[in-house]
């Protein structure tokens, strides 16, 4: 109960800020509705709705990492944090703390994101349903990150890292706007090492049902996903020793 | 009875020695304060006994559990409000109150009572309903205050409670603690002499983490041979000779 209580806080927090909101749930919506207009006044497949819609709820992760980064790097370099050291909150009820608060709000974003392709013209299938749900082991990647990113850095340099260095590693090597054959080379060499272009093909391959895709895109998310919160747990208990 | 037996409790760090061997005891109710200089290794202390920090030497009880070994018992028993404000902006006042009661395991109808009680002496029942991040300085430390002692901490630990607040925030504080007094354990640090001659059944003066002394403020001026508390402050962590 403790956890839900400190993770009921964290909710509160993030989805009381309009910022928040602006950015985790309607920036992703402009790009679908903006990319889709630009699709109907182009001749050739640029931005086709079924594989635009599975890169945009990527992409609309990197708010989670934003939002994971934030709260923990506001509340450590307040003393709230340090207060709550003194309670009897332990270092797992913490990392549950602030991880469990933005897996239902990445799937709400997902949700929306799915509900206004269908208007935009995607197909309904049960697929949809499990795109969404397969952006839980995805949103788990991408709070891990916040997670490591909140523990070391402060609430300005988060900003920086997070919003501006991992939405441009996000966008330009997870293949969302463009095929990464068309660079090709070391930069798709590059791309593939890493997660994002993985979670993109992932969720393309649930929604298509090419199901015979699907397990290797997973194990890469997955181990990534492992190494990050390993990486974050540490982080996180280095920083509480520290303080 | 003694609430905190402290025995020889170090803390040094690679190059500097925040706390050298200090050893006290402070009894049950009792409002002890700590007072010194920049640096002289009051928080540092603060942060062994609340298991913020661990100790390089010594050990602490707390009604008989060690810093060291029973820390999970320590935290039951105590609550901190730090010298900066530690509140969550985003919550309201109401819900900064529940938030503390929630990690403290009261539920239901326990937790509302202890909520309306405590907005109840700490005065924060028109400002309950207000975002904790808007609050004036001095609503924001009441409200510090007021999510450290929801808990019915048996110790409670006052870093700089009144630092930067007006006068008359100042003085509406004062009036909290004095009515703690005799109730819990409190260990208060401050920079403020008239706030420790007014509030403490005791006071230690500490120096380059080493304890100078540690007795009543009047026992203190005797020893200064000064009328004046801030006086004999001087005096004592200058080493003029007492």
């Amino acid at each position: 109960m403790r956890i839900l209580t400190f993770a009921g806080r964290n909710t509160k927090e993030i989805l009381r800020d309009p910022l928040n909101l602006a950015f985790g749930l309607g920036f992703p919506l402009v790009l679908i509705l903006l990319l889709s207009a630009i699709q109907a006044n182009v001749p050739v497949s640029l931005f086709e709705i079924e594989r635009l819609t599975p890169g945009i709820t990527i992409f609309g992760l990197c708010f989670m990492t934003l939002f994971s980064a934030t709260i923990i790097a506001k509340d450590r370099g307040s003393s709230f944090l340090q207060r709550l050291y003194t309670t009897p909150l332990t270092a797992f009820d913490f990392i549950l703390g602030y991880t469990l608060p933005i897996i239902p709000i990445a799937l709400a974003q997902s949700v929306i994101c799915y509900a206004v392709a269908l208007i935009l013209g995607l197909e309904i299938t049960v697929n949809i349903i499990l795109a969404i749900l397969f952006i839980i082991p995805v949103s788990l990647l991408f709070i891990g990150i916040g997670l490591l990113c909140g523990s070391i850095f402060t609430d300005k340099q988060v900003g920086g890292i997070c919003g501006a260095l991992l939405t441009n590693l996000c966008a330009w090597l997870s293949g969302i706007w463009f095929d990464l054959e068309l660079v090709g080379g070391a930069f798709k060499r590059v791309a593939y090492a890493l997660p994002f272009v993985h979670a993109v093909e992932l969720e393309r391959s649930v929604l298509t049902g090419d199901f015979s895709d699907i397990g290797i895109h997973l194990m890469w998310v997955i181990l990534y996903a492992i190494i990050v919160l390993i990486g974050a747990i540490f982080a996180f208990l280095r920083q509480m020793k520290v303080q | 009875m003694d609430a905190i037996v402290i025995e020889n409790l170090s803390k040094h760090y690679k190059d500097t020695i925040a706390v050298d061997g200090l050893s006290l005891s402070i009894k049950q109710g009792e409002l002890f304060s700590l007072l010194g200089v920049n640096g002289a290794g009051k928080t540092t202390t603060i942060k062994m006994l609340s298991c913020l920090a661990s100790p390089t030497g010594g050990d602490a009880r707390l009604l008989g559990n060690s810093i060291l070994t029973d820390s999970a018992a320590v935290k039951e028993l105590i609550a901190v409000s730090p010298q900066e404000t530690a509140i969550a902006p985003g919550l309201t006042v109401k819900e900064n109150l529940e938030l503390i009661c929630g990690i403290h395991g009261f539920r239901g109808a326990e937790k509302e009572a202890k909520v309306t009680r405590m907005t109840e002496l700490l005065d924060l029942a028109k400002i309950a309903k207000k975002h904790a991040g808007k609050l004036s300085g001095g609503w924001q430390r009441r409200l510090s205050i007021a999510m450290a002692l929801i808990s019915d901490p048996k110790i409670l630990f006052l870093d700089e409670p009144t630092l930067g607040l007006d006068v008359i925030a100042r003085s509406e504080l004062w009036d909290i603690i004095r009515s703690l007094k005799g109730k819990i354990t409190i260990i208060l640090t401050t920079h403020y002499m008239e706030e420790a001659e007014a509030l403490s059944d005791r006071i230690a003066i500490m120096k380059d983490g080493r304890l100078l002394i540690c007795d009543t403020s009047d026992s203190i001026k005797k020893a200064a041979n000064t009328d004046s508390f801030e006086n004999a402050f001087i005096k004592i962590v200058r080493g003029d000779k007492i």
